[in-house]
């Protein structure tokens, strides 16, 4: 009896915790029954709290403290320069919401994680069912598609914004050689977030791609040699395997790239600074500017906590959405 | 007795070594090669944007900018956008920045995720459920919405442009601490018994025990939080000004304003900011994409 409780767990060591592992709603840890210990005594108490004290003290210091001095600073008139610091209850809020600017940046936050959430999901989707079809050389692709999301974001904006330039980059030479007319590309308010949205797609594409790929290689192949034995041909795999069996990975992946989305910045910022008028700037860079260019740091704090409302809308939005599937 | 040999066989032929990556045998060979095609082409349009920076790079400022453009200059290639690059700027400078404030914020991340885990995994204290309900919840806070306050806090310590104010708001990582209490959950507890009962500490049974099993999750932790603080733009961009303090991707965005219309220094920078990862990444691809992939669906 005690062997074989040992032996279980120990078989599942060496395996590094996959995502199947991150317990959905409602499933218990698989805990080994606990020892004579009774909890919360004295030693647990002040052992525990002293294992978990240095993550707590930064936790307070620089997650807690922030969030609640901003929530403080969105109700004063607090400026950079230390000047106008007054109590004026919810008038910074009040001017957000008829900020037609504030209004704006959000509208281009949402319109970019909107265009940029799926192609950055169906082709790493794609790109993953492809090389997973036991394709050689699986290193090789691997170090394609992900190599560029270990790029820092200037050096994507700066590979991109060359490519882009309208006389000497690549991207208007390619189209001059299949006899398109050439494209303005970030100097074109219709254009401009497309062109980011195809620089991120590039950046970051490689990084859904791999966990798709783990995804992937954790279905089971009984269920592949069952089909093909019934005479389900490659398609018909796809369509009532593959797909079906990666729901949960794709409803992870969804959440997490729409919650990154929403926090775009650096890209905008370092390809058009937001422009060309304000065609995209996200609300993030709003932010930053009301604080750091406009010196208005609770105004600034309110803006950001009307985006983590939006944020926190969605989540709980998207967290329902998906329970209710796959309940 | 020819029923109890059968048997034998077939169980072990249930369970066969596990197979190269995924690879479906029964794939008809024609869809295998025209996937092959398909990828090697997306593969090559993936690696366009190198290609394009490094001849950039390798060219003189006068044939980056000459029009039409041309994928091998007439007066070939030249190393001087590197050295004019490396000779004038301080891009070593911020590469140590980058190597040493990504390297602190790891190590601290790492010791103080892997304590909290590994108390919340394995011993009973008042609070521990609250506690770790909070930190679950805390991963819904998106970084942006702390800068402000963040940077007064950092103004009023008087921390803004040092590498204090660059680390300490970056060690924080709920997700990992989530991550890291999942794997400890997974080691049997019998391993720490005897070791309790032979009147063992919980530090050293943390220490000599547990942290060797964990080497896989701990990798895989510190791999995503370097990458995530190597490249992190927002904050440090807020939180230095003095260029001998700038990370290597704010430093190229001052870069870029300076340098203006000289292409090839331009992508002779970006592709010497981009290089110590890539070289890193060439030599640990394994661990790395191993890592991502683990902890990836964690979140950031």
């Amino acid at each position: 009896m005690t062997t074989s409780r040992l032996t279980a767990p120990q078989r599942r060591l060496p395996r590094a915790v996959l995502p199947r592992d991150i317990p959905r709603r409602g499933t218990a840890p698989r805990d080994i029954p606990r020892t004579a210990a009774p909890r919360g005594s004295f030693r647990d108490n002040w052992q525990g709290w002293a294992f978990v004290a240095p993550f707590v003290a930064f936790f307070l210091m620089f997650l807690v403290w922030p969030l609640l001095s901003g929530a403080l600073m969105s109700l004063t008139g607090k400026s950079l320069t230390g000047a106008n610091d007054g109590f004026i209850g919810l008038a910074n809020y009040a001017e957000a919401f008829a900020d037609p600017d504030m209004w704006r940046s959000l509208g281009n936050t949402l319109y970019f994680t909107l265009i940029s959430t799926v192609p950055l999901v169906v082709i790493a989707l794609a790109l993953a069912a492809l090389v997973n079809m036991g394709l050689p050389a699986q290193w090789l692709w691997r170090l394609s598609f992900f190599s560029p999301f270990l790029l820092a974001s200037t050096v994507v904006s700066l590979f991109f914004s060359w490519m882009y330039n309208p006389q000497l980059g690549l991207f208007n030479d390619i189209l001059a050689k299949i006899g398109l007319p050439p494209v303005a590309w970030l100097n074109d308010p219709s254009m401009a977030m497309w062109a980011i949205v195809i620089a991120t797609v590039w950046w970051t594409t490689g990084f859904n791609f791999l966990l798709y790929l783990a995804a992937l290689q954790n279905i089971p192949q009984q269920h592949y040699e069952a089909a093909s034995l019934d005479g389900a041909g490659g398609w018909r795999q796809l369509f009532s395997i593959t797909l079906p069996q990666l729901g949960p990975t794709t409803a992870m992946i969804v959440i997490l790239q729409v919650l990154a989305s929403l926090k775009v910045f650096d890209q905008i910022y370092q390809m058009t600074s937001g422009g060309p008028g304000g065609a995209t700037r996200p609300v993030v860079q709003y932010i930053f500017e009301a604080g750091f260019t406009g010196y208005r740091l609770g105004y600034s704090a309110a803006i950001s906590y009307i985006f983590f409302g939006l944020i926190l809308l969605i989540s709980v939005a998207q967290l329902f959405i998906t329970r209710k599937r796959s309940a | 007795m020819a029923t109890q040999t059968i048997p034998r066989p077939a169980v072990s032929a249930s369970t066969p070594p596990p197979v190269a990556s995924g690879a479906r045998r029964r794939k008809p060979p024609l869809a295998r090669v025209a996937a092959t095609a398909v990828v090697a082409v997306l593969a090559v349009a993936w690696l366009v944007p190198f290609a394009w920076a490094t001849v950039t790079a390798l060219k003189s400022e006068t044939e980056a900018a000459a029009t039409p453009i041309t994928w091998l200059p007439a007066s070939g290639f030249t190393l001087d956008a590197f050295a004019k690059v490396l000779g004038s700027g301080n891009i070593p400078t911020w590469t140590f920045n980058s190597i040493f404030t990504s390297a602190a914020i790891t190590a601290v991340t790492l010791v103080i995720s892997a304590l909290a885990a590994y108390a919340i995994s394995r011993i009973n204290f008042r609070g521990k459920n609250v506690l770790m309900g909070v930190i679950v919840a805390s991963i819904i806070i998106p970084p942006p919405v702390l800068i402000i306050p963040l940077f007064q806090q950092m103004q009023s310590l008087g921390l803004i442009d040092t590498y204090w104010a660059l680390i300490l708001p970056q060690v924080i990582h709920p997700p990992m601490v989530f991550v890291l209490k999942k794997f400890f959950d997974q080691i049997p507890r019998e391993l720490e018994e005897a070791a309790l009962m032979d009147g063992a500490g919980r530090l050293r049974i943390f220490t000599t025990i547990v942290l060797p099993l964990s080497r896989p999750i701990l990798a895989a932790v510190a791999i995503f939080v370097f990458i995530g603080a190597w490249n992190n733009f927002l904050w440090p961009f807020i939180a230095t000004n003095e260029s001998s303090l700038l990370t290597l991707p704010v430093g190229l965005q001052t870069i870029k304003s300076a340098y203006g219309i000289q292409y090839a220094q331009n992508m002779a920078s970006a592709l010497l900011a981009a290089l110590p990862l890539i070289v890193v990444f060439l030599f640990f691809q394994r661990q790395i994409i191993k890592g991502v992939a683990t902890t990836g669906l964690a979140g950031t």
